[in-house]
């Protein structure tokens, strides 16, 4: 009983824990606030500050979701295509290594001679921070599907489709789901950079500005409203994770049918 | 004329599209064999000696280098669609029930596909009457992961039957169970033969298996395989667990083992 109250408070206390340590920190050394605000600083900025919190935090929120959106789309498409064909394989997955290796911040300035200061800028560099996780996992596991199972398909006369809709698809979601996990939050990382580099509204923009103001509570202020988004996009693609692939997470301690059962059913 | 006909076939596996080399592998040299409609054979042999190749030739998913398969008089050249194939793996789409795994290839095979889903109650009924044969009725909402290996095997079983092919094609289908279990099943199948009266080809290197369940055991020598022995077993039916212990089936057993070992070693 005891143990079951730590398991699910353990997330909680360790929080604070890092928190107070922060507060101990800033008291121990006499940290001055405009190198490192006090806790209470930050979230005193954040209440401050809420109204023009909300409006760039929820600019930067839009961003990320369009980024993240069409890196979806584009990852799913580019994962089943490598994932199924080798010739597919050969011809695009070095380009996306190549691709995925460019350090993504470096792009920004390019983007803004493209499409000018804007969300432009934001969701593409959304969008290029995020695309890779998700079509490397879903090309895993369509490169991984069972020979057996394909040879079975093969026999009945399947097509390329008909693998695709009724294993391939479904066997990916898991690791579909998986990836977006990690894209959501390296989104979250391409849209404050090109906010950072070249936004004219967002958090990140808030953040330059407060840093070049030596306004250090608010920049805090402005991590924690980004940590939150995170949090939140994180918790809904494990959400949405666990509704619709709650087939691939067995619950703990379930009986695997046994040979009793098999015996009275009449084996 | 045979119902399978398999003629001087060689296969080598290569580099599609190149030139064959002394590197390549001749998995199959010079193999025939006839398989009459609705017989019950089985291809033993040592490992690796191109068993499952022979059948993949007959289930069309490969083509041979040289020589001809031919199935009611054609020859094959694409992947046959009469044809259910169980593996050593039971291969179950985990995210799918007992049932709609024994139902896919209804959703696939012509001329169910089309009808798939306004025949979905009497094509449920068929996968309960196929899982009630084997011993899994009751089973039929549980996920794959809630059945032992066994019962895996039994619901692949169906799985190859439910679209009612004329030739059912299995790759070692109880290499992984216990014998206890393998026994069971050897039953079951043998009730399905009966009961489907399609023709079976079986492939293992379980010689009492073979010689169980098959009306015609073929022993194939170590690669490159080809067929060095085949003989038909006059053994009357249903045959049971008795049955293996009679002397004419424990000689049976000994001769193939014999053939098996001059296959090594020639």
């Amino acid at each position: 009983m005891i143990g079951h109250l730590c398991e699910r408070f353990a997330p909680w206390l360790t929080a604070m824990a890092a928190v107070l340590l922060w507060w101990a920190m800033v008291l121990v050394f006499d940290v001055p606030n405009y190198v490192l605000p006090s806790p209470w600083e930050a979230i005193a900025a954040l209440y401050e500050y809420r109204f023009a919190l909300s409006v760039h935090g929820l600019s930067t929120l839009w961003t990320t979701f369009m980024g993240f959106a069409v890196a979806v789309v584009v990852g799913m498409i580019l994962g089943i295509l490598v994932g199924s064909s080798r010739l597919a394989y050969r011809a695009l997955y070095p380009l996306l290594i190549a691709f995925n290796s460019v350090p993504k911040a470096a792009l920004v300035p390019i983007f803004v001679i493209w499409f000018g200061v804007g969300k432009v800028p934001g969701v593409l560099t959304a969008f290029m921070l995020s695309f890779f996780p998700v079509v490397a996992n879903v090309a895993t596991a369509f490169a991984t599907i069972e020979p057996e199972l394909l040879e079975v398909m093969r026999s009945l006369g399947a097509t390329k489709r008909d693998i695709t809709l009724k294993v391939g698809i479904p066997r990916s979601l898991p690791y579909f789901f998986a990836s977006l996990k990690i894209a959501i939050t390296l989104a979250f990382v391409g849209t404050v950079i090109a906010e950072i580099v070249a936004g004219n509204s967002g958090i990140g923009n808030v953040m330059l500005v407060a840093s070049s103001n030596f306004n250090v509570p608010l920049v805090f202020a402005a991590l924690i409203v980004v940590s939150i988004m995170g949090v939140g996009m994180y918790s809904v693609s494990d959400f949405i994770e666990r509704r619709l692939t709650s087939w691939s997470v067995r619950p703990q301690g379930a009986a695997v049918a046994d040979r009793g059962q098999l015996a009275s059913a009449g084996a | 004329m045979s119902f399978i006909e398999i003629s001087n076939v060689d296969l080598v596996y290569g580099k599609p599209g190149e030139k064959s080399t002394v590197n390549d592998t001749l998995a199959v040299s010079d193999t025939s064999i006839t398989i009459e409609d609705g017989e019950f054979l089985a291809l033993v042999g040592p490992s690796g000696c191109g068993k499952s190749t022979l059948l993949k030739l007959i289930a069309g998913l490969i083509r041979p280098s040289r020589g001809s398969v031919k199935v009611s008089g054609q020859e094959v050249t694409c992947p046959l669609k009469i044809v259910g194939m169980a593996f050593q793996n039971a291969t179950l789409l985990p995210w799918r029930n007992i049932r709609d795994n024994v139902m896919l290839p209804l959703e696939i095979v012509e001329p169910y596909r089309g009808r798939h889903r306004q025949d979905r109650a009497k094509n449920r009924e068929r996968a309960d009457i196929l899982l009630e044969k084997v011993g899994l009725a009751g089973f039929a909402e549980k996920m794959p992961w809630q059945l032992s290996g066994g019962m895996q095997q039994r619901a692949q079983l169906c799985r190859a039957l439910i679209h009612e092919p004329s030739i059912l094609l299995l790759d070692e289908p109880f290499a992984a169970l216990d014998t206890f279990t393998r026994e069971d099943l050897w039953g079951v199948l043998q009730e399905l033969w009966e009961f489907r009266k399609c023709t079976i080809i079986i492939v293992t290197h379980e010689l009492r298996e073979a010689a169980f369940l098959a009306g015609k055991v073929s022993v194939m020598s170590s690669r490159p395989g080809r067929i060095i022995k085949t003989s038909s077993v006059d053994i009357p039916r249903p045959r049971t667990l008795e049955t293996t212990f009679e002397p004419q089936f424990v000689e049976l057993v000994q001769d193939l083992r014999h053939h098996i070992s001059l296959g090594k070693t020639s």
